[in-house]
C-alpha cells in the first residue's frame, strides 16, 4: 500500500459538476433546435455553428494568451452560451455580426469579470443586446417559417414576428381583432411555426427541454413558472381591463421569447438568485417588466432587457432574502 | 408519507454491506491503548501506574470535571506505560497502554447472556451508576450520557428519543445492536425513561432497515409510552436536532440544547451500554464497530475491547487491501481519516471504512457557479456557497452573522457541490476562529 490520503470530511461526494450541468442544458435545447432547423432550415444551422464555434474559439484564446491559464472550454459554458446567443437571434444575421457579437457575449460580459462564476448579467443575452443596438436592421428581420426553399439557401423570405405584427398594427390604431386575424393562430404558436428568432419559436421543444432539465434536477421550476405566470396574469389584466391595449395572455407567452428567456435565460446559475423566495420575485419582477416593455416601451419584445435589468438586482436580493433558517423562531 | 426533518438533506448511495454479518467478538488483543481523551470535555486522570496490575472493568482513569467520562481497563494485565500515543486525531495525546495476561474480570460484573428486566436501581442510582460506567455517546459525539439524565432545574424532559437511525453511509454497527440486542435495548430505554422521569420514548428507525423496525415494534408493543418511528432515508437525520425535527416536529433554538424543547436523545449504542452498566454492573469496556469498504474481504461488525489497534480490527475482516487509499474512523461524510494504522479504537469509534485510492483523491475545485445545491441541501438552512467565500477571505465577522456557528458539519454542501468546492473545510476554519472571537468578547 503506498501513503495513506488525510483529508478532512465528507469524504464522498454526489459526482455531479459542473460540466454534466452545463451538458445537461445543452441536451436540453437540441429539441428546440430541431424545430428551428425545421422550420427556418440551414439557415438556423449555420448562424448556430458559427455563435458556438467563435464562443468557443474566444473563450480559448483569452484564457490562453490573455488569462495566461489552462483552457477550460471543456467545461460547456462557452458551448451553451454559444447556442444560446445563436437562440435569440434571427437566422439571417450576417455571420460577421455573430462573430463580433459573440465576442462582446465572451469577451466583455463573461471573461472580463473573470469568468465562468464571476459575470453579474448573463453574457448571452448581453451579446444579444449589443447585436440589437448596433445591428437595428439585420437584428429586427425575421425569417417566415417554412419557406420553400429554406433547405437550400440561406437567404429565405423575411417577414415580421408575431409581437412585431402586435405592436405596429396598434400603434396605427388598428383593431386588435383585426391584427390577430392576420397571424398565425395560438396552435401554430405553441408548435412554433410563427417568425422569431431561431430557438425561440416553438414553445412545445423548449417545455420538453424543461421538463427534462426538472428532471435531471439541473434547475428547479420557481423561475420559470414564476416569469411564464406572471407575465400571464399581467399582460392578462392589462388585456381583459383594455382589450384594445394589447393582447391576450396565452398570446403572451406563446409569442417571442418568453419561453426561452424563462427556462433557459432567467435561470443562469450564475446571475439568478440563490434562495427559492428570491427566485421567485426574481421571475415575477421579470414577467412584469416583460410586459410593461412589450405593452408600454418602444420595442416589440422585452424579455432579454426585462432578464439583464433583473440580473443587476441579483445582488441585493440574494442580500436581503435568506433562506428559511433551522431553529430561528423559538421562544 | 414517511416522517423525516423539515429542511435540507441529501441520500448518499447507502452501501451497508456489512448489513448481514452478526456481531462476533474480536479476539483480545495482546495490548491495548486507551486514551485518556475519548470523550467531549476534560481527559480523564489516570489512577494507575506504570506496573500495576489491572483486571478488566477496573477504573484506571476518572472523570476530571463535569463533562468527562470515567475510563476502565478494557483488558486484564499490567500497565507497561502512560505516555502520548497517536489517537485517531492524527495528534499525540496521553494514553494508558495495558499488556494482556488472560482474562480477568472484576468481581461482580454479570457477563452472561441472561436478560435482567426488572430495574432495582432508583433515579439516583442509576445515574450515578451511568456516570460510574463510563458511558458517553457511541454515536461519535462521545458525550458523557449521565450529564444528559440531570435535567437543569426549570426544564423538563418530555420525550426520550432514541436514535437508531444510522444515517452514515456504510455503518451498520447500531443495526446490528437493534437486531441481536432487541430485549436489552429495550430494558435501557425503561432505565433512561426512569432516570429523566419521562413517560413518552420514541425509537427513531430509518426505513432502509425494516428488519429492525419491524423487530422493535413487536418488543414493544405492550410497553406502554414505547413507539417506533420509521423514517425516511435521509443524511444527516442521526444529527440530534434533525432526529428531533423528524421525530417531534420541534425545533431546538440557534444556540440551544435539545432539552430546551423537552427532548433528550441517546444512540442505541449508548442504550445498550446503559443497559449493561446497570443491570449488569458491567463498565464500558467494549462496543461494536462496524468494518467495511468495498474493497474489503469480509466486512463485518466485531465487538471490540476498547484500546485494540485499528490494525487487528483490518486483519480479522480479511487484511488490509491493496488499493487502499483511505482509512476513516467513521462513517464516509462525518468520520476522520487516519493517519496512521496503529491508532486505537475509542468509546466514539462507530466504524472503520476503508476507501479504494481512486476514491479517495478529492476532485479539482472551480470557481463557485450559484447553482444553489448546497443552499438547498443544508439541513440548517445556511448558505454554505456564501459562508465558503467569506471563509476563504477570511471574512470571520461575516462569518458570525450569517450564523456559521449553526452549522453541523455534515458535509452535505461538500459532497453536492459541482464545483467541488470544500466548503466545510472554510466553513470548519471560520467556526475556529468565530468560537474564538465569541469567546474573548464574552471573557472581557
Amino acid at each position: 500500500m503506498n501513503k495513506l490520503f488525510v483529508s478532512p470530511s465528507p469524504h464522498i461526494h454526489s459526482g455531479d459538476s459542473v460540466s454534466k450541468n452545463m451538458y445537461g442544458v445543452i441536451i436540453a435545447l437540441i429539441p428546440a433546435f430541431m424545430t428551428s432547423v425545421w422550420f427556418f432550415g440551414i439557415g438556423s444551422i449555420v448562424i448556430t455553428l458559427a455563435a458556438v464555434l467563435s464562443c468557443v474559439l474566444f473563450e480559448y484564446l483569452i484564457q490562453k494568451y490573455m488569462f495566461k491559464t489552462a483552457p477550460t472550454i471543456s467545461d460547456g459554458s462557452a458551448i451553451l452560451t454559444g447556442l444560446l446567443l445563436a437562440f435569440n437571434i434571427p437566422t439571417t444575421v450576417p455571420i460577421w455580426m455573430i462573430i463580433t457579437g459573440s465576442l462582446v457575449t465572451i469577451g466583455i460580459a463573461k471573461m472580463s469579470f473573470g469568468g465562468l462564476g464571476n459575470n453579474p448579467f448573463n453574457p448571452a443575452l448581453v451579446g444579444r443586446v449589443f447585436m440589437l443596438i448596433s445591428y437595428p436592421v439585420q437584428m429586427t428581420t425575421w425569417p417566415v417559417p417554412m419557406s420553400d426553399n429554406r433547405f437550400t439557401s440561406i437567404d429565405g423570405l423575411t417577414g415580421a414576428t408575431p409581437l412585431g405584427v402586435l405592436k405596429e398594427g396598434l400603434g396605427k390604431g388598428d383593431k386588435l381583432e383585426t391584427i390577430l386575424s392576420q397571424m398565425p393562430d395560438l396552435g401554430n404558436m405553441f408548435l412554433g411555426n410563427i417568425g422569431g428568432s431561431a430557438g425561440e419559436i416553438s414553445a412545445i421543444a423548449l417545455l420538453i427541454g424543461f421538463v427534462y432539465l426538472l428532471w435531471r434536477k439541473i434547475i428547479t421550476w420557481h423561475i420559470p413558472v414564476s416569469v411564464i405566470g406572471s407575465v400571464f396574469i399581467f399582460s392578462g389584466i392589462l388585456h381583459f381591463a383594455n382589450p384594445e391595449l394589447t393582447a391576450g395572455p396565452v398570446f403572451h407567452i406563446l409569442a417571442g421569447g418568453v419561453m426561452l428567456g424563462a427556462i433557459y435565460m432567467a435561470t443562469d446559475y450564475v446571475t439568478s438568485p440563490m434562495t427559492i423566495t428570491g427566485m421567485l420575485i426574481y421571475g415575477i419582477c421579470i414577467g412584469i417588466l416583460t410586459v410593461l416593455i412589450r405593452v408600454f416601451g418602444a420595442y416589440p419584445e422585452g424579455i432579454s432587457f426585462a432578464i439583464l435589468i433583473m440580473n443587476a438586482f441579483t445582488p441585493l436580493i440574494n442580500l436581503y432574502v435568506k433562506p428559511k433558517r433551522f431553529g430561528r423562531v423559538r421562544s | 408519507m414517511l416522517k423525516t426533518f423539515s429542511i435540507g438533506g441529501i441520500h448518499p448511495p447507502e452501501n451497508k454491506l456489512s448489513v448481514s454479518a452478526a456481531i462476533t467478538e474480536l479476539p483480545i488483543p495482546k495490548t491495548v491503548v486507551i486514551p485518556l481523551a475519548q470523550h467531549l470535555g476534560v481527559p480523564s486522570k489516570p489512577i494507575v501506574q506504570k506496573g500495576d496490575q489491572v483486571k478488566v472493568g477496573q477504573l484506571i482513569a476518572q472523570s476530571n470535571g463535569f463533562i468527562s467520562a470515567n475510563i476502565h481497563a478494557s483488558v486484564s494485565g499490567k500497565v507497561v506505560k502512560i505516555e502520548p500515543s497517536a489517537d485517531s486525531t492524527g495528534y499525540k495525546r496521553d494514553a494508558i497502554f495495558i499488556e494482556t495476561e488472560g482474562d480477568e474480570w472484576m468481581d461482580g460484573i454479570d457477563r452472561s447472556a441472561t436478560l435482567v428486566k426488572e430495574i432495582k436501581l432508583d433515579r439516583n442510582a442509576i445515574i450515578d451508576k451511568i456516570a460510574q460506567s463510563g458511558i458517553v455517546g457511541l454515536g461519535g459525539a462521545t458525550f458523557p450520557s449521565h450529564v444528559k439524565t440531570m435535567v437543569p432545574k426549570g426544564k423538563k424532559a418530555e420525550y426520550l428519543l432514541i436514535n437508531g437511525v444510522e444515517c452514515e453511509p456504510y455503518l451498520t454497527a447500531d443495526h446490528r445492536l437493534m437486531l441481536e440486542k432487541t430485549n436489552e435495548l429495550v430494558v435501557g430505554i425503561q432505565i433512561l425513561m426512569k432516570a429523566l422521569d419521562v413517560k413518552k420514548a420514541i425509537i427513531g428507525i430509518e426505513n432502509n432497515k425494516p428488519d429492525a423496525i419491524a423487530i422493535m415494534k413487536e418488543a414493544v408493543k405492550n410497553i406502554e409510552g414505547i413507539k417506533v418511528q420509521a423514517l425516511k432515508v435521509q443524511y444527516p437525520q442521526g444529527g440530534e436536532k434533525q432526529l428531533i425535527s423528524a421525530v417531534l416536529g420541534r425545533e431546538v433554538p440557534s444556540g440551544g440544547l435539545p432539552i430546551d424543547i423537552g427532548a433528550v436523545v441517546y444512540n442505541v449504542g449508548s442504550v445498550f451500554a446503559i443497559y449493561e452498566a446497570v443491570q449488569k454492573n458491567k463498565p464500558l469496556v467494549e462496543r461494536v464497530v462496524t468494518i467495511t469498504g468495498k474493497q474489503v474481504k469480509k466486512p463485518s461488525n466485531f465487538k471490540v475491547r476498547i484500546g485494540t489497534s485499528v490494525l487487528e480490527l483490518i486483519e480479522q475482516a480479511g487484511g488490509l487491501p491493496e488499493n487502499t487509499g483511505k482509512i476513516l474512523n467513521g462513517g464516509p461524510m462525518m468520520g476522520k481519516a487516519l493517519a496512521q494504522l496503529d491508532v486505537p479504537v475509542v468509546k466514539g469509534s462507530s466504524g472503520i471504512l476503508l476507501i479504494p485510492e481512486q476514491e479517495a483523491i478529492r476532485k479539482e475545485v472551480f470557481t463557485c457557479i450559484r447553482c444553489t445545491k448546497c443552499i438547498s441541501v443544508c439541513p440548517m438552512g445556511l448558505e454554505p456557497y456564501l459562508l465558503g467565500i467569506e471563509g476563504e477571505k477570511g471574512l470571520y465577522d461575516k462569518m458570525e452573522n450569517d450564523r456559521v456557528m449553526d452549522c453541523i458539519e455534515c458535509g452535505s454542501c461538500s459532497y453536492v457541490c459541482p464545483a467541488g468546492r470544500p466548503l466545510l473545510d472554510y466553513i470548519r476554519l471560520g467556526k475556529g476562529k468565530v468560537g474564538q472571537i465569541i469567546r474573548k468578547r464574552n471573557t472581557k
